[in-house]
């Protein structure tokens, strides 16, 4: 097949352009489970210590939805197949964000076009992606199989587990190319293949909270297969026949479409713009708010209101569940601290919805470096703005919309929440408190995302990710790992009160974090201020 | 004060490679100063340090009386500039883009703006993503032009502009001089070069090599002449300025330099010349002498 040549040299040049980044996400997800599988077996060294481990979390609508149905038997593997399901939607992310990356940026940059005219054929590119994904995704599984066989756990359970991880990924490498053929623009190719993701996950979720006449919906998406391959208990190795099919099916669907449409261009047709720029849009703040108005919105939509009424409306069901079991509400205030356990679901929710504020936070940020590297700095910095200028209209939306899209959060989730105690009055400023207590945290990887941009410009994108991933890591498997606590203060999150609760609020932190924050944006200005531009 | 722009010695390294190395530029009020030089000779890493986006080593550049590192946010509104390869946001239209970074500037002329959309047929409708890149430099071009400036920075302003748009281009700047207004144009085009330009510097690993009115360039080089002769020649070798001298039996055809022509025609005429050819240099001749890599003065 001719329109295939060259996909084993793009291959090697996909391999080569990620030889850092690659090995760095496979690694961390090969490590994931073993990790916990290692902590857990040592806290929770019984079955029967598991099994109320396991009923504990599984109390909670919450957990259900990130879990799923808690396991049928209490063994170490099923317990870390189902605890560690995070994992299973890191790696589709990872799958679809990758293939995007060499797919349509690529396309958009125009350095599909260099190649498309070097020996290569037009449908090798987005082959050799999905295959590099794809080989990625399975090296990562078998490591997970072999680091569980580590953990003492058979191995028939151990490599289900490790080929439903890889299967995520897989199958949202054929998603993330299909998303990839519609629009121009990879931004929006990213929105699309992250809105299925999330669908799917969402549904999932809802089928196994909800059960009953809803339970069919954790049967209906991709995603859901790949969970209810429920590795050491029933081991269903058929699905996986199922999910190669399904991304064989959207590989092909993408080929297809990339061989009817023309370079750079998208199913969805481009629109006319205005002829002139409206008043708006006359300085660099107007500027900036037409490039990150989108996101805003957004995110605002995304996790403010869908993600504050799902974390409300949850949290009234949750402390339902808990009237009356007077054993779980113990165990609930050992987790969380002494506070109602309603609260706790909050809390930990907005904990949650704070960790991706600030990856809103931290891309905002990196726009400026998209900006400077794509050359689109310099025609505003010629044209009588300053640096200082340029950068305010860009840490204005990656500062304060992070700041934004929480309060909604927290209203939204306090409206739900208080609607159904009936005390909205009460929940409201409670839940939005609650909320806004986490910006220091997430203003503190904003800040040092830009110290990095001012001061290691290439390296500003790896920086910010790597400190989130980090802050992720501890946050969702340092406890279980019993890791130092002073290894846990690395994260800024671990610092910030756990509300609402009873608790008096202890100011010190949030001071600390909010001028560290200040003090490394500071830096990064001051460095931007006094480098060349662009660097590229 | 009379120079819009005044560098001397300017030095300028990435890591190890030298960029800059001394280099010295001068260009009067009022005049369109070609900035030549082969690919990787430094005139963008120039132009960006004029700007104030590159910081200089070494040496000092002055831009219309100020500092173009420090004051450059105040220079900027007196200035507009072009880059060889404008990228432009890809949602915001050619229409958006040319009214912000005229607004940025301060204001931009409207007629002057509606006049350069339709000679540069341009339809500023269409989103960034989808210009040609011929058409994404016309928005750059418009943007700068439409601003009512003192200076205008050109960094290969025509590349990818089709025959009759470069005409245009050439048009347009030309009256944008009699207007008063002094330009830098960086360009590969010869023609652009001698069509518009009062004077040109020339500039080869990161130094000027020669800076001058085309006519004091051409000066500097070499005429062909062929002549067929009553007489077999001689002596005509050993004058100075004679170069590549090929003697076919009457017929001679040799390059001399411009500065000897007059003493070596009197030589010609005492061998009785019958018919004479003589070819100036052509700009590419002067242009690929500089060019070519041997070793700096
Ligand atoms: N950001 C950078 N990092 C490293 N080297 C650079 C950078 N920018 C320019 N250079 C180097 O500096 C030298 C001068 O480059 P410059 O872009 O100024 O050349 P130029 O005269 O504009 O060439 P061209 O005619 O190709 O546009 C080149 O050797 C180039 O490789
Ligand atoms: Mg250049």
């Amino acid at each position: 097949m001719t329109s295939l040549t060259g996909t084993g040299t793009l291959v090697r040049l996909i391999l080569r352009r990620d030889r850092v980044l690659m090995p760095i996400w496979m690694l961390c997800m090969a490590l994931l489970p073993m990790g916990l599988a290692s902590g857990t077996a040592s806290l929770y060294p019984t079955d029967a210590g598991r099994q109320g481990y396991i009923d504990s979390l599984a109390a909670s609508p919450m957990l259900l939805l990130f879990y799923g149905q808690k396991p049928a038997e209490p063994s170490l593997g099923a317990l870390i197949f189902w605890r560690s399901a995070t994992g299973i939607v890191i790696m589709g992310l990872i799958g679809l964000l990758v293939v995007i990356r060499h797919t349509r940026v690529e396309e958009e940059a125009g350095r599909r076009e260099l190649l498309g005219s070097a020996v290569v054929g037009r449908h090798a590119a987005l082959t050799a992606a999905v295959l590099t994904v794809s080989g990625a995704s399975l090296v990562v599984g078998v490591l997970v199989a072999l680091g569980m066989i580590s953990q003492q756990t058979p191995a028939s359970g151990a490599f289900a587990m490790g080929f439903a991880w890889a299967f995520a990924g897989i199958l949202y490498a054929g998603v993330g190319a299909l998303a990839a053929q519609l629009t121009t623009g990879a931004g929006t190719a990213r929105g699309i293949a992250g809105a299925v993701l999330g669908l799917d996950f969402l549904l999932r979720g809802v089928g196994d909270v909800a059960g009953g006449g809803l339970s069919w919906l954790a049967w209906a998406t991709p995603l859901s297969w790949v969970y209810k391959v429920h590795a050491y208990t029933d081991d269903r190795w058929w699905l996986f026949a199922i999910c190669a099919a399904v991304t064989v099916v959207l590989a092909y669907a993408a080929l297809r479409l990339s061989a009817r449409r023309d370079l750079g261009a998208g199913l969805l047709p481009p629109r006319l713009g205005p002829a002139t720029a409206p008043a708006s849009l006359s300085s660099a703040f107007g500027l900036a708010w037409r490039l990150h108005r989108g996101s805003l919105l957004g995110w605002t939509v995304g996790l403010g209101v869908v993600g504050g009424v799902l974390f409300g409306g949850v949290a009234k069901t949750a402390s339902s569940l808990l009237e009356g079991n007077g054993q779980l509400t113990e165990i609930m205030e050992r987790i969380g601290g002494k506070s109602v356990a309603s609260d706790i679901f909050v809390g930990g929710s907005l904990g949650i919805g704070a960790i991706a504020v600030a990856a809103y936070g931290i891309s905002a940020a990196l726009r400026m470096r998209t900006e400077e590297a794509a050359l689109r700095s310099e025609p505003v910095l010629t044209a009588g703005v300053s640096r200082l200028r340029w950068a305010a209209g860009h840490l204005t939306f990656a500062l304060l919309g992070p700041t934004v899209v929480m309060a909604a959060t927290g209203l939204f989730a306090g409206l739900v929440y208080g609607a159904s105690t009936g005390e909205i009055g009460r929940q409201v400023p409670r839940v939005v408190g609650a909320a806004l207590v986490q910006m220091p945290a997430v203003w503190l990887l904003t800040g040092l995302t830009v110290a990095a941009y001012g001061l290691l410009p290439r390296l500003s994108p790896a920086v910010g990710w790597v400190a989130l991933s980090l802050c992720v890591l501890l946050g969702q498997v340092g406890a279980a790992l019993q890791l130092d606590q002073l290894v846990l203060d690395v994260s800024p999150f671990t610092h910030i009160p756990h509300l609402p609760g009873p608790a008096a609020v202890p100011a010190t932190p949030l001071l600390v974090l909010t001028a560290l924050a200040a003090a490394l944006t500071a830096a990064g200005l001051a460095a931007l201020r006094n480098r060349d531009i662009p660097v590229t | 004060m009379d120079n819009a722009i005044s560098v001397v010695g300017l030095t300028k390294s990435f890591g190890q490679a030298k960029a800059l190395d001394g280099l010295d530029l001068t260009v009067a009020r009022g005049e369109v100063h070609g900035f030549l030089g082969p690919n990787g000779a430094g005139k963008t890493t120039t132009i960006r340090i004029l700007l104030g986006l590159l910081r200089a080593d070494g040496g000092t550049a002055t831009l219309l009386g100020g500092d173009p590192w420090r004051d450059a946010v105040a220079l900027h509104r007196r200035l507009a500039y072009v880059p060889g390869d404008v990228t432009l946001w890809p949602n915001l239209s050619g229409g958006e883009v040319i009214d912000l970074l005229g607004r940025l500037r301060g204001g931009l002329n409207a007629a002057k703006r509606k006049d350069l959309l339709e000679r540069f047929d341009l339809d500023p409708r269409k989103k960034g993503r989808a210009y040609s890149k011929g058409n994404r430099q016309k928005v750059g071009l418009i943007a700068a032009l439409a601003s009512d400036v003192e200076l205008l920075l050109l960094d290969e302003p025509t590349s990818g502009l089709d025959p009759l748009m470069e005409e245009v281009f050439r048009q347009v700047v030309a009256e944008e001089t009699r207007n008063g207004r002094t330009v830098l144009l960086s360009s590969h085009i010869l023609s652009e070069v001698e069509a518009l330009c009062d004077r040109v510097s020339i500039i080869r690993q990161g130094r000027t090599v020669e800076t001058g009115t085309l006519a004091e360039l051409r000066h500097l080089t070499r005429t062909h002449i062929t002549a067929e002769l009553a007489t077999p020649p001689n002596g005509l070798a050993q004058l100075p300025g004679v170069h590549d001298l090929k003697t076919d039996g009457a017929t001679v055809r040799f390059q001399v330099d411009q500065a000897e022509l007059d003493a070596v025609l009197r030589q010609l005429t005492t061998h009785g010349v019958r018919g004479l050819v003589s070819q100036p240099p052509t700009l590419e001749e002067l242009f690929l002498r500089h060019y070519e890599t041997e070793p700096v003065r």
